[in-house]
């Protein structure tokens, strides 16, 4: 331990004099490759870490839902709390069989995790956990998000034709009629937040919202707003009460019923990872980014984003689940109309306040 | 030995069912498995849909056939009652209670006071125990998880009362031909009674959680109408007859044992949130019957006397004679048709199981219901394979 | 006007019910716990509790009653006299005419019914609270009570501690110890 010690302190000196100084070299190379290199850089870190976030947020529902059902959830695996019972779970899933049904189409089948993968990992590309933590600062950034979280539907719908079973078939049909659908009211409760801001950059959305001017209380109808994206947000999760696609009390597994081992936790991880992402979203654009009263930052990013997937973890657990017709009925006949009416009252909302102080009116109800 | 030729009726001539469902156009078959998390058991339901729709719900029975009947005819009566526990598992005290009430009228024989006083006790108390399983896998097969805890956690202390009690968890043995197996001491009365404490406030919890929750409420209400008239026609008792809004309960209208001397409603389905005689009504019923069966239990604790047990008889031996005698199990009419000859063994014992007759009503409540509606049937209807198959 | 009505109400109920839903969610999340944590925590076992039998083969008089009060069949009873000469008592003073050179339970079989302790004269047969008794081997599971009383494999309890032979109405004059476990 004696000769220990020294030496790992002459390892990190050493190991800090000549990075540092190769980084030095870094401000020789033109901006473009530099920024470039920053790019890759930051999205290498966020990938590890994003791709480990599903591991936790898995063992938080786990606890979660133990707690809300008056037990204990895992204990045993890693000590305190069973802390490492997903990384345990994940061991067992790389060692199981990796069995491609005969009839099953392999290619597609093969495919269509990775597809349902790649889309919520592409949209954490222009999350915005601080004014320079982000990957890429697109300045189409929302458009981005919404239109690259539809091709998880392609990859539903591949695992559930490829799959050659009714079951699956069944479930992959639902979801993707779901998940079709529900991205209407998204939408629409994203325009005024759009309007508000006056960018579909989601950093310069956050930086219209310094000084507690959350766009979530911006106007009387942003609110309902946040409550339309928040509860279409669910649906394209999969969640309950909308997750009828993976209804295990009716479909046995929706449309993963044939997938296990790494294949089936590739779908498992794609919806905690898109679970992050809305709930990502619903932060950046309702409820402030990365302000907080103090010390403004990514971990108010993170603290806000928590609290938004705890809400969906305990709706899951308190709601039964709406059947198919019914999901699309509220989808259509209430959220909708509502997301509508949102658009156009926050629109009107600001004409009118625009106009009555001549031109120069903020986003924030009268006073700006 | 032969059996009278009134016993054996003329040998009707039965179409066996296809095995092939025939299909045709867009239709899919799509069988609902002897495996699967929602059919209450090893039930299997083949499904002819059109889409969402279903067609033609055939069930297909006997997966947990176990020769109940036959196998009653080679033992003592003493020896019948551990496997008319197995019968209906989940209501076991229930069981007991019908085919030992059977023998006890065919033999002209009572249990003392006290012991009547608590085979209701017990009785009650595995009818709460059984709507609980009810409401929790109901909720569980609608997709609300949490209350199914909830409810098992409520059931664990009514398990713990009969451990203490009978010795046993789920399988209890524990009524006997003229009496029950062992006295309660008045330490376990106290446990019932802090039980009956503890749960009635739980009762209006389950309500707010599950029952007067706007998408529950969606899923159930006006699927699977079963009209007073069709359950009747049927045969269907209990909490699905009462459903429909025929208030008949065995207890009230054919007072066995003492429940002629007890206070309590019959609630019936009022189509409080859609039609009378749709799955929330039927599940209401059973939420009600719960807070009525604490009625019960309360009257009774507090009417209980102190006594000695009745002296049993040592060997049953029914005088020869038949007799069908009925009770009301937390899932309908339980019937036991004895047939004595005199010996320790009985000719025939017929079980009447209030599921089989619920289960042919199946098909009609599922014509036109969407898949997701069968779930919601199933689970409203309250079967379990066991007593079902025997 | 109704159905407008009735699509605000539909919303408004909807909203509440979450809302109250997820309060009683909240008020049990706050509870502690009852979970308990085997096998490091037990739950506590009453008297009383039909779990594991155990026989006396001491003090059992060959009678036959539990073999025949079973309603699986799961007990095997051999028995053979014993001679004249045999002086050998049960531990509350009673004469046994009957040796019993086999008395097997399958345990494998036993419905827990408890129909045979019922039926024994002297209570040597007994159902205890031991309920951690799986095995290997389905063999092992017949339970030979025939021999003199050992544990077997670690598989019956070496000691039966509530085990109280219930003395009968009069005991015979000659209270000769009898000769006790081995």
């Amino acid at each position: 331990m004696d000769q220990i010690v020294p030496a790992a302190h002459g390892l990190i000196a050493w190991l800090a004099i000549h990075v540092w100084g190769a980084l030095g070299l870094l401000n020789q190379l033109p901006g473009e490759l530099f920024a470039l290199l920053v790019m890759v850089v930051v999205g290498a870190l966020m990938l590890v870490f994003l791709s480990l976030l599903p591991l936790f947020f898995v063992w938080l529902e786990r606890k979660l839902s133990a707690r809300i059902q008056n037990r204990l959830g895992p204990m045993e695996v890693g000590g305190f709390h069973g802390w490492l019972q997903t990384v345990a779970d994940t061991v067992k899933l790389l060692l199981k069989e990796d069995l491609v049904p005969a009839g099953a189409d392999q290619r597609l089948f093969k495919l269509a995790p990775m597809l349902a993968v790649m889309a919520s990992l592409a949209a954490f590309v222009v999350l915005p956990f601080s004014p320079w933590l982000i990957i890429a600062d697109l300045n189409v950034g929302l458009l981005y998000v919404v239109g690259v979280g539809s091709i998880g539907v392609v990859g539903i719908l591949m695992a559930g034709w490829s799959s050659n079973n009714k079951y699956s078939l069944l479930g992959a049909m639902r979801s993707a009629a779901q998940i079709i659908s529900y991205e209407i009211p998204i939408l629409l409760s994203l325009l005024p937040v759009v309007m508000l801001a006056g960018s579909l950059s989601t950093r310069t959305i956050v930086e219209a919202q310094a000084g507690f001017k959350w766009f979530a209380f911006a106007n009387p109808f942003m609110p309902l707003a946040f409550l339309i994206f928040f509860i279409a947000s669910l649906a394209e999760l999969n969640r309950t009460p909308f997750d009828i696609p993976e209804a295990e009390s009716e479909l046995v597994a929706g449309f993963h019923t044939e997938y296990s081992g790494l294949r089936w936790s590739f779908f498992f991880m794609a919806e905690y990872a898109n679970m992050f992402v809305s709930a990502a979203i619903a932060t950046t654009v309702f409820l402030g980014g990365w302000y907080g009263p103090f010390a403004a930052g990514p971990l108010w990013f993170l603290l806000k984003c928590f609290a938004l997937i705890v809400l969906m973890m305990w709706l899951r657990w308190t709601l039964p689940r709406l059947r198919v017709d019914q999901l699309m009925a509220m989808c259509w006949k209430y959220l909708v109309p509502a997301s509508l009416v949102c658009a156009f009252g926050a629109g009107t909302w600001y004409l009118v306040i625009n106009h009555l102080r001549g031109g120069t009116a903020g986003t924030f109800w009268f006073w700006s | 030995m032969s059996a009278p030729a009134a016993l054996h009726p003329p040998a009707a001539v039965l179409e066996p069912r296809p095995t092939q469902v025939a299909m045709e156009g867009d239709e899919m078959v799509l069988s609902m498995g002897p495996q699967h998390p929602s059919t209450h058991g090893v039930l299997r339901i083949v499904l002819k849909t059109d889409g969402e729709v279903v067609k033609e719900a055939i069930p297909h029975l006997g997966y947990l056939h176990r020769c109940f009947e036959k196998h009653a005819e080679n033992l003592t009566y003493g020896q019948v009652i551990p496997f008319t526990d197995r019968m209906d598992y989940l209501a076991s005290m229930n069981q007991n209670f019908s085919f030992v009430v059977a023998v006890e009228r065919l033999m002209g024989i009572q249990p003392s006071e006290r012991e009547e006083y608590i085979r209701v006790i017990m009785a009650e108390l595995n009818r709460i125990a059984s709507h609980l399983v009810s409401f929790g896998t109901y909720g569980l097969d609608i997709g609300a998880v949490t209350p199914f805890l909830y409810a098992f956690r409520e059931r664990e202390l009514i398990l713990d009362i009969f451990e203490a009690a009978s010795g046993a968890r789920l399988l209890y043995n524990y009524m006997r031909i003229g009496g029950v197996m062992r006295d309660l001491t008045p330490q376990m009365l106290d446990k019932v009674r802090e039980f009956v404490e503890y749960f009635e406030p739980k009762i209006d919890e389950y309500n707010e959680l599950l029952s007067f929750n706007r998408i529950f409420i969606e899923r159930t209400a006006s699927v699977g109408v079963l009209s007073a008239e069709q359950a009747i026609a049927y045969g269907v008792t209990g909490p699905n007859l009462r459903g429909s809004g025929v208030q008949f309960d065995i207890r009230r209208g054919d007072p066995y044992s003492i429940y002629d001397r007890f206070e309590f409603d019959i609630p019936v389905g009022q189509g409080l949130h859609g039609t009378v005689g749709d799955c929330w009504d039927r599940y209401y019923v059973r939420i009600l019957e719960m807070r009525e069966s604490v009625k019960i239990l309360r009257q009774a604790l507090a009417q209980i006397p102190a006594g000695e047990l009745a002296r049993r008889p040592k060997t049953v031996k029914p005088p020869k004679g038949e007799i069908y005698s009925r009770t009301e199990s937390p899932r309908g009419e339980l019937g036991f048709y004895v047939i004595s000859d005199g010996t320790t063994n009985p000719l025939r014992v017929k079980a009447r199981s209030p599921c089989f007759t619920a289960m042919s009503v199946f098909d009609e409540l599922a014509r036109g219901a969407m898949i997701s509606d069968v779930i919601a049937i199933i689970g409203s209807i309250d079967i379990v394979l066991g007593e079902i198959d025997r | 006007m109704n159905s407008i009505r009735n699509y605000f109400m539909n919303m408004w109920d909807g909203i509440y019910t979450v809302l109250v839903g997820m309060k009683v969610t909240w008020k049990n999340g706050l509870l502690r716990p009852i979970t308990v944590q085997y096998p490091r925590e037990r739950m506590e076992i009453p008297e009383g509790s039909r779990n594991q039998l155990y026989c006396n083969i001491d003090d059992c008089t060959g009678c036959l009653a539990c073999e025949r009060a079973c309603p699986v069949a799961c007990i095997t009873i051999t028995t053979s006299r014993r001679g004249a000469e045999e002086e050998v008592y049960t531990s509350t003073g009673v004469r046994l005419k009957l040796a019993v050179p086999k008395f097997d339970i399958d345990m494998s079989l036993c419905c827990y019914c408890n129909l045979c302790t019922e039926v024994c004269p002297t209570e040597c047969l007994v159902m205890t609270a031991a309920h951690e008794f799986a095995v290997y081997d389905r063999g092992d599971l017949i339970y030979r009570f025939d021999r003199p009383w050992q544990v077997q494999k670690g598989i019956l309890p070496p000691a039966v501690p509530d085990y109280k032979p219930k003395p009968k109405a009069a005991p015979a004059a000659a209270a000769e110890p009898a000769p006790t476990t081995g």
